[in-house]
């Protein structure tokens, strides 16, 4: 996760549906909920390095990456993760504008074996748009941990389409998805997806908006009977979207308009309104994913999250959720600020000894003193510094850190802290981004994108330059040490916790940020 | 009419009605938040304002107001 410059801005947009074909044979889009390992399953493909966590909304752009398999050539899409493709918020849109209008010539859907049910839901809302699918159920040996089995052929039977089982984190595994994309890609794998049925009212106004819309332009079925899902749903969004991208007029064609008013009032007798229709198309798919999980998940061992609720009551408990919490970060302050004080120490005598042959080297060539001055005691010595000073703590702070991450404790930071975050109008999200913050506060900035609310988010990142991070830490200490020198360790404290949890948020909130709308 | 903040810890409810617009509902839709679906609240954080809730195998955090807009009953 760099700032690089293709990676901000306008550009970011461009780019999303703009994968050329011609550096790959085929293109595979990488799909799922967040959360359930999609990095990891892109990053073990395509060999990239893309940063992966554990809490959802990582990935918030698109970005691709090679495999070849078997001397043919895939570019890999990872998406961002999405509940569904239904909602508009921004990595919603970008994961349905590549599946719908991207033409992959194969979606993968990742899967969390460990909920399924929740999981299908996404699945089935993408059959509706395309054919050529491959649902991955990853994380198996989560499951096994917590003793659910899932029959994989009988899920394949049910959905219609191949199924494969992973263990991302294994490459191992990876190799018969490799080969069940390849045989979809070359056509040896026909998927037949059994689309959900709505109920009978829904399903006569569809096919009825179905027909009009095969009549007046030339379009697939499949992609006919998505739209007029769309048309009835009346998200303005999604069909700009469909008007820009397949070049078609939607909103003001009279005769589709027509059709979709007749169908409206039939809905309209049978209480069928504009506000519960996609009530009822939800319901009706979760219902049916439930029905399906019960076909195919066996739990052998229906307390299998006791153990996994009993740490988490402790984590979260009144009386030791936030002492552990300060513990944890205390611990890793603790080995970041002391541990680094070794490396930090021999690098620079490392580099005082090399400084020194260097001005041997600039007597033995007779340089002027004004330029070995300037070159030597100015630009490497500046350089070296710096690097000796905030190398070693990076270079313990990060991987701490990412401890932390994949025992998945961060979100129970989020959940304890949201109480008294809310009452400075921010979410408890914001201390995850806080604590990365103390590492570096560019880190803290970039990671702010898991916050979904724009609002918080832009607050998030404002003040997220007032945690003091390693780079400041030497130089509040130095300020505190020369004014402060007595009251000093006082007066650390009270910076931190004064700007960075209450006058930044608190003032901004009131004064400037009123106007944005907060969401979960 | 009961709402997801009267339901005790550790009890199962069931969804009846989302009354919250916008954002929120799409997202608890996605999340399978539809009538009937069992949910129980397994968590309750230091500040006692946001609550876990276990809904279909997931565990989900809802603050105080958003919760307040899902009417449930204790019987499906």
């Amino acid at each position: 996760m760099g700032l690089t410059n293709s990676s901000t801005g306008s550009r970011l947009l461009i780019n999303n549906l703009s994968f050329s074909k011609d550096s790959c044979d085929y293109q595979i889009a990488l799909a799922g909920n967040p959360n359930v390992g999609k990095s990891t399953i892109f990053n073990n493909l395509t060999g990239m390095h893309q940063h992966t966590g554990n809490w959802p909304g990582k990935t918030v752009e698109n970005s691709s990456g090679n495999c070849i398999y078997q001397d043919t050539n895939f570019l890999f899409v990872d998406i961002p993760g999405t509940y569904s493709i239904m909602s508009n918020s921004e990595e919603e849109e970008i994961a349905r504008d590549y599946i719908c209008f991207g033409n992959p010539d194969c979606t993968v859907i990742v899967v969390d074996s460990t909920c399924l049910e929740r999981n299908l839901n996404l699945v089935f809302q993408i059959m509706e748009i395309t054919d050529n699918i491959v649902v991955c159920v990853n994380l198996l040996d989560e499951a096994k941990k917590k003793k659910i089995h899932i029959n994989l052929d009988k899920l394949s039977e049910e959905l219609g389409v191949p199924v494969v089982g992973t263990t991302a984190r294994k490459k191992k595994t990876l190799t018969h998805l490799m080969d069940t994309i390849n045989q979809v890609c070359i056509g040896k794998i026909k998927p037949t997806p059994k689309k959900i049925i709505y109920n009978k009212v829904i399903e006569n106004g569809l096919s009825k908006i179905q027909n009009k819309l095969e009549s007046e332009f030339s379009l697939s079925s499949d992609l006919c009977r998505w739209i007029a899902l769309k048309l009835l749903d009346g998200e303005e969004n999604i069909l700009q979207s469909i008007e820009n991208n397949l070049a078609i007029d939607l909103l003001h064609n009279e005769a589709i308009q027509e059709v979709k008013k007749m169908v409206h009032s039939e809905f309209l007798q049978n209480h069928i309104t504009e506000h519960n229709f996609k009530d009822s198309i939800v319901t009706d798919i979760m219902h049916h994913s439930e029905s399906i999980c019960q076909k195919v998940c066996t739990f052998e061992d229906e307390n299998y999250s006791t153990r996994d609720r009993k740490i988490d009551q402790i984590l979260t408990s009144k009386k030791f959720g936030i002492p552990i919490m300060l513990l944890f970060l205390g611990i890793i302050f603790w080995l970041t600020i002391v541990g680094a004080n070794y490396p930090s120490q021999a690098l620079f005598s490392l580099f005082a000894w090399f400084q020194e042959k260097l001005f041997g080297l600039a007597d033995l060539l007779h340089c002027p003193h004004w330029l070995s001055s300037m070159l030597i005691s100015g630009v490497y010595q500046t350089l070296t510094w710096i690097v000796s000073v905030m190398l070693p703590p990076m270079a313990i702070f990060f991987p701490l850190f990412t401890i932390l991450e994949d025992l998945g404790y961060l979100p129970r930071i989020a959940f304890n802290m949201d109480g008294f975050f809310k009452k400075c109008c921010c979410t408890g999200k914001q201390m995850i981004t806080m604590c990365m913050g103390f590492g570096c506060n560019a880190a803290g900035c970039v990671g702010c994108r898991i916050i979904d609310s724009p609002r918080e988010r832009l607050i998030a990142i404002l003040t997220n330059n007032f945690v003091p991070c390693n780079r400041k830490i030497p130089l509040s200490n130095c300020h505190c040490y020369h004014f402060y020198s007595w009251y000093s360790p006082w007066f650390f404290c009270f910076y931190c916790f004064y700007f960075c949890c209450y006058f930044g948020n608190r003032i901004r909130n009131h004064l400037y940020f009123n106007y944005f709308q907060t969401s979960i | 009419m009961k709402t997801l903040n009267d339901l005790p810890l550790n009890t199962k409810g069931y969804i009846q009605k989302l009354n919250c617009t916008g954002n929120i509902r799409r997202r608890l839709l996605d999340l399978g938040f539809v009538e009937g679906s069992p949910i129980t609240p397994i968590l309750i954080s230091p500040s006692k304002d946001p609550r876990a809730f276990s809904i279909r195998g997931t565990l989900i955090a809802i603050r105080k107001e958003d919760a307040n807009l899902i009417n449930i009953t204790f019987h499906p």
